[in-house]
């Protein structure tokens, strides 16, 4: 069972993915949807990704609306930026990060909320993940944007992934 | 037939994420550094994105009058690809901009 199926999860979605995006639940569609789902992950096995295990489902869906509501902010924040930067320009920097999340995969959700929110793109993370490096479009106070990011996305994430 | 304030919802909506996508764009015209040009952009993969995939979902749904929820794919799928062109174009950028000995931060990583 785990030969055929390396990872549950990713062949589950798969699945739903394509049964959504035709529409039906014929015979067909959901044989080819299986099949999908059986073939690659055994493809990508290759490049042996790290097993996931879901927990905590509750963080998820909390760390999910507070990512949303932090890139609806942010796109307003940027938006303004962008419209204002005649008079004010933006007060971009770098900043440095101390990480406590060490889990690859946590790592990689925390890569993909930080550049989704259009305020922050991910530039750098040391080799051994003690720090991160992170281009901020308009700065106003280091500290609290530190906390605020460690508070809102790492905390959840290391509920979820250690 | 679609009443009237559903007309108007789905009209904001598609108004609303054409004007992200032109401030993203407008972002990228008027911005200084490379840095700071990357970011504009996410405006029409996130905010631009989202208004379209939920205006297509409600005038969908209403012309069905049943749920068709498959437009929330764009967003999640966006969302899982964006960011590895991002981090790619960064670090690329970082990495060429250390080279030509620009005023950008030296590597976080320390030496062994």
């Amino acid at each position: 069972m785990k030969r055929l199926f390396p990872a549950p999860w990713l062949s589950l979605a798969l699945w739903l993915l394509w049964l959504v995006l035709n529409l039906s639940v014929s015979p067909g569609n959901l044989l080819l949807g299986a099949l999908l789902g059986f073939l690659a992950p055994l493809m990508m096995a290759p490049l042996r990704p790290l097993p996931i295990r879901i927990r905590r489902p509750g963080v998820i869906l909390r760390l999910l609306l507070l990512v949303g509501r932090d890139v609806i902010v942010s796109n307003l924040q940027v938006a303004w930026g962008v419209l204002t930067c005649g008079s004010r320009p933006p007060r971009s920097c770098f900043i440095k990060i101390p990480l406590d999340l060490r889990d690859p995969n946590g790592l990689a959700a925390l890569s993909m909320i930080t550049t989704v929110v259009p305020g922050t793109i991910w530039s750098e993370l040391a080799l051994d993940r003690s720090i991160l490096l992170l281009h901020v479009f308009d700065l106003d106070d280091e500290a609290q944007f530190i906390e605020h990011f460690k508070t809102t996305y790492e905390r959840p994430l290391m509920e979820i992934f250690e | 037939m679609m009443p009237i304030w559903m007309e108007i919802v789905v009209g904001v909506l598609l108004v609303l994420s054409s004007l992200f996508a032109l401030i993203g764009a407008l972002g990228l015209l008027r911005m200084k550094d490379f840095f700071q040009r990357m970011h504009p952009p996410a405006l029409a993969s996130t905010l631009g994105a989202w208004c379209v995939a939920l205006a297509s979902i409600i005038y969908f749904s209403v012309l069905k009058s049943g749920p068709v929820l498959h437009g929330w794919l764009i967003p999640i799928l966006l969302s899982i690809t964006v960011p590895v062109t991002t981090v790619l174009l960064a670090r690329t950028a970082l990495f060429r901009k250390r080279m030509a000995g620009d005023d950008v931060p030296a590597e976080v990583s320390s030496r062994r």
